[in-house]
């Protein structure tokens, strides 16, 4: 666990709301790594470019880390290192100076332990009790004994009495306690889609390791004994997606996880689960590309290439969750979705989601609704001439029966195929069978949930967005407020099929709308151009692998005061 | 099903009749696997063959079994999905030589050393025959095909050299000129609990004069398995005057799905919903 979930899940027992970010290159050791924890005591849905108080544990983090730094932030840093004025920043600090390095001396500990003297200062700093972060100690290293338990005890509580003994005037940041206290989780993304995996029945999964998904395998991959599923490490992703797919057609839920490269890779199995009417859940986890790119960041790239992937025309659905609940709900209802429409499901995660330490309610954990099978044929129904792929029924979708049924043979055929799977090229019935898989379209298009309206009805901005955008839009909205601009945030998370009409009616008339999008080129509002005819001007788009701070989306925002 | 019909052959047949070329390998395959599966008193409804696309493949409509026709060279890891999901069926991979040792063919190697317990049935005849005759993997040297004007110039795979490196339990050869003998190779191979390659040579008759039917038969000769992993590897680099058929090694080794295996039963039959979920949601705490 790294320092910023234990300070995350320090707060979060208490009570406040917490969000941990890690950054690092793509290095083991080494390079420069940033750890940023935001803690509150409302909700708040994004970190901010400002930091209240650095910690350096070098001297690169204090160049790297300067212009991010407000009139009154603290920094922390060891003179051991290097010698600081107040005169070396644009703007005027209070420095703490922390000989990290002395008190490693003084206590004969490991130099690695560095770390969490520091993290000792910044209770202190919060004016936290030092108990918050020794419960999550105690916990934390349980199985590794007394006597670890001990030493980072012992450690922290230096780094906290030296901040207590030299700088207990400084109480400019010091923490109100929370008004209400809900339980909560701190988890990533990555851990949100692997148990809303799991309540949506998943018992098979084959991944190959790429980040940002490898949270999930190790969550599969720790406790698959105690959960009852299996998870495949495949030779690579061309195994994985058809490995999940022949489990799929057996019967058992299955899912794969990846990047854009992986998907790459991935594209002709679910060209493949489009045409045999194989249910397969893709957990997308999106990083700048082209290519390899920059495998350790992030980025909101792959919207359109999920959408039009796969050679042939075929239905699919796509979900992009906007934070970590939704990763968990929309996971879990993936699977009933593909269950019911035979299709394959994205969930378009990304780095930003999958990476951060997020908190989240409990109570969205709870009693999970026992997954949905579709029209799947009971094992025991007496079936007389068969049709895996009947054409009749109006919906689009033919009931499935599964190897090993008496009489429910068919053939999964990539080729196209008759009602029972033989191969034709007849012509009336490649129409007829290309119009059966395309009326899912149109029942699935009859459910679309329209996307969710955060903020005033009537309001001088309308922010347009998808996916995880939506934490920095809703944090740039409350800044909006405060300088007396009404600003409201429509976030989809259910993107495709879309609704273009329903959609449209709900864009008409806003005033002024404005698309947020952590990519290029622009390509959800592409999206609703194509589906509603509306071709949103403003356009806020960012690749630079970071993700959204709120106070730059309300920087980008042309003639804002006029 | 009573015995009497998991014993009659014909319920392998659709009644679709077969488009292969007159005289092609496949049919005597397709004869030799149906007799096994009989012999085997497998029916067909806990049969699944996933099969890879080419020649072969066109099997998929007259092989009356839960088929699976998937994407070139890529049946066998949908094979271990099936098998992973539900290892109470008889998961058996149709492929030619192009399909499972060209395009597929670092499935074939991960899978025989994860050894799943599936067969997988090589329709080794050296072209592409549905891309009408291009050289295959498996060519021999100097072969004349459409893509190798002057000869095929590389020395070929031996697909049993392959399978024995990577870590399969039961490699064999048959000839598919031989119907009997295919039929008791294929049965063993499907008996044989672990990941079993059966590589049949198969003269194609369209795009492949050289390796004929007499070609074959002048040259084949059964083995008994080998004692050591390294003297079947030995045998399996036999080619030439003298081509070995049989099988040519057999190991009992523990299969993926027991390494997998996480309850008693199937997963498929497990129960929907996580055990130890509370435990599980505690680590977030």
């Amino acid at each position: 666990m790294s320092a910023g979930t234990m300070l995350a899940k320090a707060f979060v027992r208490r009570g406040f709301h917490t969000i941990a970010s890690n950054e690092y290159p793509s290095l083991i050791r080494g390079g420069h790594n940033v750890i940023t924890v935001g803690v509150g005591s409302q909700p708040f849905h994004s970190l901010y470019r400002t930091v209240d108080i650095l910690v350096a544990l070098n001297k690169e983090t204090i160049q790297a880390h300067k212009k991010e730094l407000h009139p009154g932030s603290y920094v922390v840093f060891d003179p051991k290192d290097q010698s600081l004025q107040t005169s070396d920043f644009p703007v005027s600090v209070q420095l703490i100076s922390l000989s990290l390095s002395d008190i490693v001396k003084t206590l004969q500990a490991d130099v690695i332990m560095r770390n969490t003297i520091a993290l000792g200062a910044t209770i202190a700093l919060l004016g936290s009790d030092l108990s918050i972060l020794t419960d999550v100690i105690n916990s934390q290293f349980e199985k590794k004994g007394k006597g670890v338990i001990d030493e980072n005890i012992r450690v922290a509580k230096a780094g906290y009495d030296e901040i207590k003994k030299t700088y207990s005037f400084l109480q400019e940041y010091y923490l109100e306690n929370p008004k209400q206290i809900e339980e909560m989780y701190v988890m990533n993304a990555s851990e949100a889609v692997g148990i809303g995996a799991l309540d949506g029945g998943m018992k098979f999964a084959a991944i190959y390791p790429m980040t940002p998904i490898n949270a999930l395998i190790s969550l599969f991959a720790d406790h698959k004994k105690d959960l009852g599923i299996s998870y495949i490490q495949p030779e690579d992703e061309i195994a994985g997606v058809n490995m999940a797919i022949g489990a799929s057609i057996a019967g058992v839920r299955s899912m794969v996880a990846t990047s854009g490269g992986g998907y790459s890779l991935m594209v002709e199995g679910i060209s493949l689960s489009g045409i045999t009417e194989v249910p397969l859940v893709i957990d997308l986890g999106m990083r700048p590309g082209p290519a390899t790119g920059m495998p350790t960041w992030t980025e909101q790239g792959e919207l359109l290439f999920a959408i039009f992937s796969g050679h042939g025309e075929f239905a699919r659905i796509i979900l992009a969750p906007g934070d970590v609940a939704e990763s968990y709900l929309l996971t879990k209802l993936a699977f009933d979705l593909s269950q019911a429409y035979q299709i394959p499901v994205f969930i378009l995660t990304d780095k930003y989601l999958n990476e951060n330490q997020w908190c989240v309610a409990k109570s969205i954990f709870v009693s999970p609704k026992v997954p949905q099978d579709g029209k799947r044929i009971a094992k025991d129904a007496v079936l007389t001439d068969f049709k895996r792929y009947d054409l009749s029924p109006t919906d689009g979708i033919s009931p499935r029966s599964l190897p090993g049924m008496k009489d429910g043979l068919f053939i999964s055929n990539s080729y196209e195929h008759d009602e029972k799977g033989f191969t034709t090229e007849d012509s009336t019935m490649r129409i007829n069978m290309e119009d059966k898989r395309a009326r899912k379209v149109n029942t699935i298009i009859s459910h679309f949930p329209m996307p969710s309206i955060y903020g005033e009805s009537e309001s001088q901005i309308t922010f347009v967005s998808f996916g995880s955008t939506k934490g920095p839009i809703l944090e740039a909205v409350k800044l909006l407020q405060e300088k007396g601009i009404t600003a409201k945030l429509i976030h989809f998370s259910w993107i495709y099929p879309m609704n273009g009409n329903k959609v449209k009616e709900l864009l008409k008339n806003e005033k002024r709308l404005i698309d947020v999008e952590g990519n290029g080129t622009g390509q959800f509002a592409k999206l609703i151009m194509q589906e509603t005819g509306i071709d949103i001007q403003e356009k806020l788009l960012k690749y630079d692998g970071r993700q959204w701070y709120p106070e730059e989306i309300v920087e980008r925002i042309r003639n804002l005061d006029a | 099903m009573k015995l009497d019909e998991t014993r009659n052959i014909d319920q392998f047949n659709t009644g679709i009749l077969p488009t292969w070329c007159p005289g092609c390998g496949n049919f005597g395959i397709w004869m030799a696997l149906k007799n096994a599966l009989t012999k085997l008193a497998i029916p067909n409804h806990d049969t699944v063959i996933v099969y890879g696309v080419g020649c072969h493949g066109n099997m998929r409509d007259w092989m009356h079994v839960y088929g699976i026709e998937g994407l070139h060279g890529r049946a066998i890891p949908i094979a271990q999905g099936i098998k992973m999901a539900n290892s109470g069926l008889t998961v058996i991979a149709v492929t030619g030589d192009g399909d499972c040792i060209g395009e597929g063919g670092n499935h074939f190697l991960h899978a025989a050393k994860r050894n799943p317990n599936i067969t997988v049935i090589i329709h080794d005849n050296q072209v592409y025959g549905l891309t009408t005759g291009q050289a295959s993997p498996t060519a021999q040297k100097k072969l004349e095909t459409k893509s190798t004007p002057e000869g095929v110039v590389e020395s070929p795979f031996s697909p049993l050299s392959l399978a024995l490196v990577a870590g399969g339990t039961f490699v064999s050869r048959g000839f598919a000129g031989d119907i009997p003998y295919l039929t008791e190779v294929l049965g063993k191979a499907i008996h044989h609990k672990g990941f079993s390659v059966v590589d049949v040579l198969q003269p194609c008759v369209t795009f492949d004069k050289i390796h004929t039917y007499e070609w074959y038969k002048k040259r084949i000769y059964t083995v008994n398995p080998s004692g050591t992993k390294k003297e079947a590897l030995e045998v399996s680099m036999e080619w030439g005057d003298k081509i070995p058929l049989g099988v040519l090694y057999e190991e009992q080794k523990e299969t993926s799905e027991d390494i997998e295996s996480v309850t008693t039963l199937p997963l498929i039959d497990s129960p929907l919903g996580i055990p130890k979920r509370d435990g599980l949601l505690r680590m977030f705490i």
